[in-house]
């Protein structure tokens, strides 16, 4: 995959329960929960950030993780999420991404 | 497991009030016979206090959000307050008549990521339908709301409750919910009105007919699996909740009272005075709420059906006491399995009702 910019689709819900995200799809109710490292992607999705800037910048500075790997997992993360219409994946940055989830109290 | 089943677990196990319903108004354009409500404005939550009930919700974790009234179209932000729900990232469904929806409103809905749109008929026929929610036309209009809603490709479910007037009409209901493409959801349940008053109870179905519904592969699948006698109740049971109401699940409404759920009409606290986490965390009312094992019901937790009853604490609080008999339950029980209830056997099987406590809004 080369570089790309994702943004979270304007038709999920989505909310931290736990120290996990839920996120929903409004089109088809897939039901998703995403890890710790899936989480930071997900919010970092701001359709203005590439992927690989992200996986750099948000999750190997995060997460003990080779750059190499994690710029493979986070193309398989974001490849299933798109799938089902709950990131939009572009070649360039997307205009009006959504805010990110509000964290429970 | 399931995700879902284990999302609910997990908000359980951190408190959180996963699925908030709330009711944007009482006021609507229909006057079913059978409905609980006062559709008088008593003083509405402001369209900014709802978006700061919104705000609250959100971080306190709420992630279902039913939009109901009375007709929440009835409220002219009504598509304010949904857009800045869906900005939150709530997950919204709208119970709604569709008599205002037109093409302009259901694609708006769609746009606005709503997950589903709940509309009520009650039958078929117009002559049945229109008469019991008053408003000549109705079904039409409800009808032609579902088609614009599901060619926008929104999921709709069709809500049927039955009562007296409507009984015989359920098989014809469903079948138009299929060429509507649209689910179907059945539900027998009459309740007092929430202000106690249960005039409205002479509508529910009489036990024959509750006893066919339950007996109807159609609503309910596998009629031997769903009737079968209960089994006997474990540790697991006897040390169990009885419903969501509470736990993981709150009500408000448009005046911001806060209730454990839309049928247990438990005054909490009010939006107005207090913040919901306030509420939610510290109200005397829900904690003895869910205090409540099913060990702890002085008749059902002797009841055969213990484990297996939909009795809802709502109902049993509007009988007079949360954790007493729900009757309306116990008929439903009976009428499953044939086994009477703990408590039908107390009463003789006379099938009296317990009188109503008196519920009044926490707003003045």
């Amino acid at each position: 995959m080369s570089d790309v910019y994702i943004a979270r689709s304007t038709a999920i819900a989505a909310r931290m329960l736990g120290g996990e995200m839920m996120v929903m799809s409004a089109v088809d109710s897939t039901f998703f929960t995403l890890n710790e490292v899936a989480t930071v992607i997900w919010q970092a999705a701001d359709g203005r950030t590439p992927l690989r800037q992200i996986v750099a910048e948000s999750v190997c500075s995060q997460f003990d993780v080779d750059p190499e790997t994690a710029q493979r997992d986070a193309e398989s993360f974001v490849t299933e999420l798109s799938q089902h219409r709950i990131l939009i994946v572009s070649a360039g940055p997307i205009d009006s991404p959504r805010s990110g989830p509000v964290e429970a109290a | 497991m399931s995700l879902l089943r284990a999302m609910n677990e997990r908000a359980q196990e951190l408190g959180i009030p996963l699925g908030v319903h709330l009711d944007v108004t009482y006021r609507c354009n229909e006057r079913c016979v059978h409905c609980y409500l006062d559709h008088d404005d008593h003083g509405e939550l402001t369209t900014a206090e709802i978006k700061d009930i919104l705000e609250q919700l959100a971080e306190a974790g709420t992630f279902f959000l039913t939009l109901s009234g009375g007709e929440v179209l009835m409220r002219r932000d009504f598509f304010e307050i949904l857009e800045y729900a869906r900005k939150l990232l709530f997950n919204v469904r709208i119970k709604t008549n569709g008599v205002m929806i037109r093409e302009t409103e259901a694609c708006r809905m769609r746009d606005l990521g709503v997950e589903q749109v709940q509309v009520s008929i009650y039958s078929h026929r117009a002559e049945v339908h229109d008469a019991i929610t008053k408003l000549p036309g109705s079904l039409q209009r409800s009808l032609e709301a579902i088609r614009l809603l599901r060619s926008c490709g929104l999921k709709v479910a069709i809500a049927n409750v039955l009562m007296t007037a409507n009984m015989d009409e359920h098989a014809a209901v469903r079948a138009l919910a299929g060429e509507l493409d649209a689910t179907y959801t059945l539900d027998p349940t009459i309740t007092p009105k929430i202000d106690g008053d249960t005039a409205i109870l002479r509508f529910r179905i009489p036990q024959a007919a509750l006893d066919s519904v339950f007996h109807n592969p159609d609503l309910v699948g596998n009629v031997e699996e769903f009737c079968a006698p209960p089994p006997p109740p474990n540790d697991d049971v006897m040390e169990g909740y009885p419903c969501s109401a509470g736990h993981t699940a709150a009500y408000i409404t448009p005046y911001g009272d806060v209730f454990p759920c839309v049928q247990f009409p438990l005054p909490t606290g009010n939006l107005r005075r207090q913040s919901f986490l306030e509420i939610w965390r510290n109200s005397p009312q829900l904690r003895e709420v869910r205090s409540i094992r099913a060990k702890d019901l002085p008749v059902c937790s002797s009841c055969a059906h213990v484990g297996t009853c939909s009795r809802c604490p709502g109902l049993a609080y509007m009988e007079g006491n949360m954790r007493g008999p729900s009757t309306a339950d116990c008929e439903k029980s009976f009428a499953r399995t044939g086994i009477a209830s703990a408590n039908m056997l107390l009463r003789g099987r006379s099938g009296s009702q317990a009188s109503l406590v008196q519920i009044r809004p926490l707003a003045s």
